[in-house]
Order: structure tokens, then sequence, then C-alpha cells
């Protein structure tokens, strides 16, 4: 917790106020959807597959570097385009109301170790529901790094900006682990529960196909291009993980951005969880490329307002979203790329190392001395 | 190794190459009316018929497997970017030398799909299909007398069995306000000039509403043919009643389109219909809520809206979005939110 309140200012009245008036705007862009924006998400679809096709095709002839090049970077694109735009925000549900069953979040399945309904639980059910409260939302840290002052410190934490860097590598199957909640689950006792069990080869099936497609299939197809196809495949999911693995570092790590107590959500109406999402998330700025090439999680903090919304229109929602900031004297915590990968990795060396206990006592820590 | 055999092999193996998607993902970028698609067509014209109706013409997928004259055919339509799916009869004759089918669509006041088709469709749009259905339909034997009893848009499946099958002795009589609205009336006038129809035409704007006791003035030997009637649940309602008391109530085929109204109440009667359990709800609470209380097995997650985990069918009735106030009516394909939804009248989940 940081030392000292960024919304002690506002008082209750204000909080639920500002509930409504950013429940008007999730109703106008609901009320506006329509025709384009199915035409959005069918485009992008399109796109990327015949990017994915015809970068595979090149690769076919990846012998020859230029070839490699254009191949691994298409290939890159089209993994990321697969991840962010299209998969991330279908499995949001945020195509749902098209009643298209094959762009629906029931149906989708996307090109990552993680399989779809494991991923959809962890993330849109736990990580958006509890959004940086310690202990509920896994996503702080991972599990595996200590990302508050007042989180406890254990020797185990020196090693953390070595295992964010080897994380962000692999990123995918640190997500498929973490939608396992594999450290917890690999104790004893645990290990044999069945669902657990179903879950994990649920996994083992995902990653044989997927493994088998790009490092098996594919480099085969290509003949005597089968080393450097390998290779190109290997550089495109490298790139793709680490490309994500810093979109999403930027959305919740950034210096500035703050973090919960368990006990704070008791009771959370509306307008507090609403609160909640824009003080625990943060943005990235840039151009349109950039916002697509995040799949709009660039707009971190309206992604979290309303998940729900097609990622085509957060753009728009955002300047809307950054007037109430203003309003109601918050911080919009926003930068460009460098600059939040840079302040979010600076928290990862920084947590790194032990810190004396803040200063200043959180309201809940009070209240609970007040009770004993 | 035979060749279903072979091919089952290079399809598993295609499929370990687009992996997680399907091959057919990729061939409908390119052929979605091929053999082995999901069936679909693509709107070639659209021809306006009456102020208020069209024939929108349609060529089918390749895994058409054709209609008998006088059945319907869903199709499923992006309108507003929401797929909507409704059932139109087929008013073109089996044997269509190009292989298209037709459907004639007259626009409902407020009806979504049917004002699309009528005003705003245009060709080149890929549309979904069903098989074609329903048994209101020739027989195979042909029989010496027929009577096509009609009322407004109900005289489309009969122009599909017109067009498709002539008869030595054919008799109709057709309902609509006025002339003008009469479809399909100036091809139904040649047929009357070739003497191969004697039509009645009644404008119920200047005549009223057919009364069915005049059936032994207009058509005095009307028992003695087979009947098809298509119009408004009234004078179907009432052509029943007739033919039964005449005890001839085996030669009336009726046809009548599902009304597509629901009622959208406060609450209502919910049927989880897979766990078999019914119970009453009222407007307010979410049928998450109503579900477990019934000891139903309902998937949930964030319990407001946000996560989309409990997204289940909705197989009949209507429910109220609990934040817009928005209702959804029950249609093949959808899915419903239960943590923010309440019923709005009589509903069907499946759970
Ligand atoms: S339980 Fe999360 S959307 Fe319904």
């Amino acid at each position: 917790m940081t030392a000292t309140d960024p919304t002690a200012h506002l008082t209750a009245e204000q909080i639920e106020e500002l509930g409504r008036e950013l429940d008007a705007i999730r109703d106008e862009v609901i009320a506006g959807r329509g025709e384009k924006d199915a035409a959005y998400i069918r485009k992008v679809i399109s796109a990327q597959r015949k990017l994915e096709l015809v970068s595979r095709g090149v690769l076919l002839f990846s012998i020859f570097p230029p070839a490699w090049l254009i191949g691994t970077a298409g290939l890159s694109v089209a993994k990321i385009m697969d991840n962010m735009e299209i998969g991330h925000n279908i499995l949001h549900g945020q195509w749902d109301w098209m009643r298209d069953p094959k762009i629906h979040s029931t149906t989708w399945e996307w090109d990552h170790v993680s399989p779809s309904d494991q991923w959809k639980h962890s993330h849109n059910e736990l990580h958006h529901t509890y959004t940086n409260v310690i202990g509920k939302d896994n996503d702080l840290g991972y599990g595996i790094m200590r990302v508050d002052e007042d989180q406890k410190w254990h020797p185990f934490h020196l090693g953390q900006p070595l295992w964010n860097f080897l994380n962000a590598c692999f990123f995918e199957y640190g997500i498929a682990a973490y939608d396992l909640e594999l450290g917890k689950n690999l104790h004893k006792r645990r290990r044999k529960n069945p669902e657990f069990r179903a879950r994990a080869r649920a996994v083992g099936r995902k990653i044989r196909k997927q493994v088998l497609k790009d490092y098996v299939i594919h480099p085969l197809l290509s003949g005597p291009s089968f080393l450097p196809t390998l290779g190109a495949t290997f550089t495109a999911n490298l790139v793709r993980n680490l490309w994500t693995h810093s979109v999403i570092m930027c959305g919740h790590f950034p210096e500035g951005v703050q973090v919960f107590e368990r006990r704070s959500i008791e009771g959370e109406t509306r307008g507090q969880w609403y609160l909640r999402q824009m003080m625990g998330s943060a943005n990235i700025s840039g151009n349109k490329a950039m916002h697509f090439m995040t799949g709009n999680l660039s707009h971190q903090i309206e992604h979290h307002l309303f998940p729900d919304l097609p990622s085509n229109r957060y753009a728009e929602v955002a300047v809307k979203v950054r007037a109430l900031f203003k309003k109601y004297e918050l911080e919009y915590v926003t930068g460009p790329l460098p600059k939040q990968v840079f302040s979010a990795w600076h928290k990862v060396f920084r947590l790194s190392l032990p810190n004396k206990k803040p200063k200043v006592k959180t309201p809940d820590s009070v209240r609970e001395l007040v009770a004993a | 190794m035979t060749s279903t055999a072979l091919r089952g092999r290079a399809w598993k193996l295609l499929e370990m190459v687009t992996t997680p998607l399907l091959p057919s993902d990729y061939l409908d970028l390119v052929s979605p009316l091929r053999a082995g698609a999901d069936l679909r067509g693509r709107i070639e014209s659209v021809h306006p018929e009456t102020d208020d109706a069209a024939t929108i013409v349609i060529r089918p997928g390749r895994g058409w497997r054709g209609h008998t004259a006088g059945q319907y055919l869903r199709i499923g339509v992006d309108v507003d970017g929401v797929r909507l799916w409704r059932a139109y009869s087929i008013t073109s004759p089996t044997n269509r030398q190009d292989g298209r089918v037709t459907i004639t669509v007259k626009a409902i006041p407020d009806g979504k799909v049917s004002n699309h088709l009528v005003r705003r469709a245009t060709p080149g749009t890929l549309i979904q299909l069903d098989q074609p259905t329903g048994d209101f339909v020739l027989p195979r034997a042909k029989p010496a007398k027929v009577l096509y009893l009609t009322a407004g848009s109900g005289i489309t499946p009969v122009m599909g069995m017109l067009r498709d099958t002539e008869f030595d002795d054919v008799v109709m009589i057709h309902c609509a306000p006025r002339p003008q609205d009469v479809i399909f009336r100036n091809e139904l006038h040649d047929l009357v000039a070739d003497k191969k129809l004697r039509l009645t035409e009644v404008h119920t704007d200047r005549d009223g509403t057919l009364d069915i006791a005049r059936l032994d003035e207009l058509v005095p030997d009307w028992a003695e043919r087979e009947t098809w009637a298509c119009g408004p649940a009234g004078l179907l309602d009432a052509a029943e009643e007739h033919w039964t008391e005449h005890g001839v109530q085996e030669r009336l085929h009726t046809e009548r389109f599902r009304p597509g109204i629901v009622v959208a109440g406060d609450g209502g009667e919910v049927t989880f219909s897979s766990t078999g359990r019914t119970v009453d709800a009222d407007g307010a609470t979410p049928l998450l809520d109503i579900g477990e209380e019934a000891g139903v097995l309902m998937p949930s997650g964030c319990r407001m809206g946000i996560c989309f985990g409990c997204v289940t069918p909705l197989k009949a009735g209507a429910v109220r979005d609990l934040r817009t106030g928005e209702i959804t009516e029950a249609e093949p394909g959808v899915l419903i939110q239960t943590c923010v939804s309440a019923a709005a009248g009589p509903c069907d989940i499946e759970r």
C-alpha cells in the first residue's frame, strides 16, 4: 500500500456519482455498437489469417536469408495479432453480441499453450474481478515476484529480475502454468486432485499440438529449410512472448499504480469497484499502430473499467474516461512504451531488495488495531 | 487403404498444420460456398414485389440438398452486426435451372430482419442457411382438384407450389388489403389469362375479412378439393373449423407462421430444461441466483457481468439485462449472462 491514499479526497457520494458517469459511457457505446464494429473484427481476423498463411508460405524457403527475415517478421506480427487484438478480446466476450458462433468467447481457441477456457477463468474471472488485490489477484507478480513494499520480503526475491526475464522469454508457458496454479497445485495433496489432473492434461494436449505444429510439422514441410523454419518459429514465439509480457507489465506494474488489501474490497460498491480499476491500471500512449499491436491493452484503464466493450472503441472511450480522471482529480497513469517498461522493470529491481516498513499505517490496519 | 480413409488422414494432418484453427477457417476465406463448408448462401439480387415486399434471390452453397414445394428455409442474416435467424417460405420452383432459390419477404412493422431484407439487403452479401424443412407440401400423387386459400404473405409457400407443379383444376382465394398489396399479382393474372388458375381476390380494405361461410358461393365444390391454406391464425382457425364441420378435415393442409412476438413481462416461470426444474422468478433477481436457489448447477465467475463465465443458452422466452434494461429474446445460438439477466416473462435456460 502506498503511503498516501490518492483517492482520500473523494466522498462516498462522489464515488457513486463517478460510477454512474462511467455506466453512462458504457451504455452509450453499447447502444451504438453495430455493423461497423462487426466489420472491424472480421477484417482483423481475416488479415491475421492471411498474414499467417503468407508468412508460413514464405518460410518454406527460409533457407534464403531474406525469406527467413520476412517470414519471421510476418509470423511474429501474426502471432501477436492472434493473441492480443483477436484472442484476448474475443475471449473477454467483447464480440459475443454479434451472435456469430465462430467469433464467440465460448468457441474461440488461440495460438497459445494455455487452453482458452483455463485462461478465461484465471484472467477474466480472477484478475479482472480482483484487480490488484494482494492475495486475490495472482497477476500481481504472477506469484513469483514481490510487487509492493507491503509484501513480505524473502531472499528468493533477490532473483526476481531474473525470474521476470525468464518469464518474459517463455511467457506463454508461464501463463499456462499460472492458469493451472501450478505452484499451489504441485503440493503433494493437491497433485492427485482429479480436477487439477484433467486441467493439466488439457494443457499437455494443447502444448503438444502447438509444439508439433511450430517445431515439427511446419519445419518438415519446409524440407531443406527445416532448420531455418524451426529457428524462425522459435524467434516468432520469442518475439511474441517478449512483446506481450512487456505490454502486460505496463498494465499494472508501473510506478503510480495502486495495489489493494484483501479487506478493502469487502462489500465494495459498484463505484468503488470502478475506482479500484482506475487506480489499479496504467496505459501506454502512442499512435494507432501501437494501440493495435497491444490489442488495445494500451488502453488498459478503459479495458479494466469495461472489459467487455469491443476493443476498437477504447480509444474514443479513453477521451471521456480521462476527462473523468481530471474532474475527480485522480492520476491517470500513462506514458510511452519505453518509459512504462522501464518503470515496471525498475520496480521489479527495487522490490527485489528488502525495504523498511512503510511509514503511514493504512486505514485497514488501523481498524484492525482498534478492533483488537 | 480406402480413399475416404486416406482423405481422413490427410485432413488430420492438415488440422495439425492449422491448429488451433481448423482448415475450414482458412478455406472459408476464399470459398465460403464450397462443398463441406457450413451451409451458406449469397444474395444475388433483390426484386421489389410490392411497397413492402421483395423477393431475394439466393445462390446456396454446394451443400444445399434442395427443397420440396411449400417448404420454408431458415436464414441467418447480420443486421447491425448481430446475427438474427428467421424462417421464410421458398417461392422458387424446385427445378429452377440456375440452381438459385428465392424467398419472398414482407416487411412487418418493427421487424428487424424483414425490413433489413426488403429495404437494405445488397447483392453479394453472405447469409447463413439451414436446409429447407416443413411438411406443408404437395403430395406425390397429383390430386384432381386443388384449392389454395391464402392471405397476405401466406401466399408465399403457395406461390412456391404454383410455380412448381401444374394441376388441371386449380382455384385460389387470396386476401390482401388492396390490389396493390397482392404479392405476385401480375404473375397470378398471367396464370389466369393462360387458364391455368381461377383466382378470387378479396380486398379486405373494401370487402372486409373473408367470411368462411362464403366459400360455398365462391368455390361450390370446395369440399372435393385438396386444400392448402396459409395466412393469419384467424383465417386458419375458421378454415379448420369449417372443414371439420363438414367432415373433410383430411383434405385441409394448413401452415401457420410462428408468431415471432414474445411479450416481455416482468418476471415469469423459469425452466431449467437440462435439469428439468421449473421455478417462479421475479423481474429483478438474476437468473444465476434463481438457478442456484433451485439447486441447478450454474456456471459462474465474477457475478457482476464482466467475466462471461456464466454464459448459458436461452432456449425460449425473453430476459432483461439488469444493467441496461435491454430485452433479449430466445433464438437459436443466443447465450445470455445469467448473472446480469432476469426473467422477462416465462423462459427456458439450458441448464
Ligand atoms: S459470472 Fe461473470 S459475467 Fe456472469
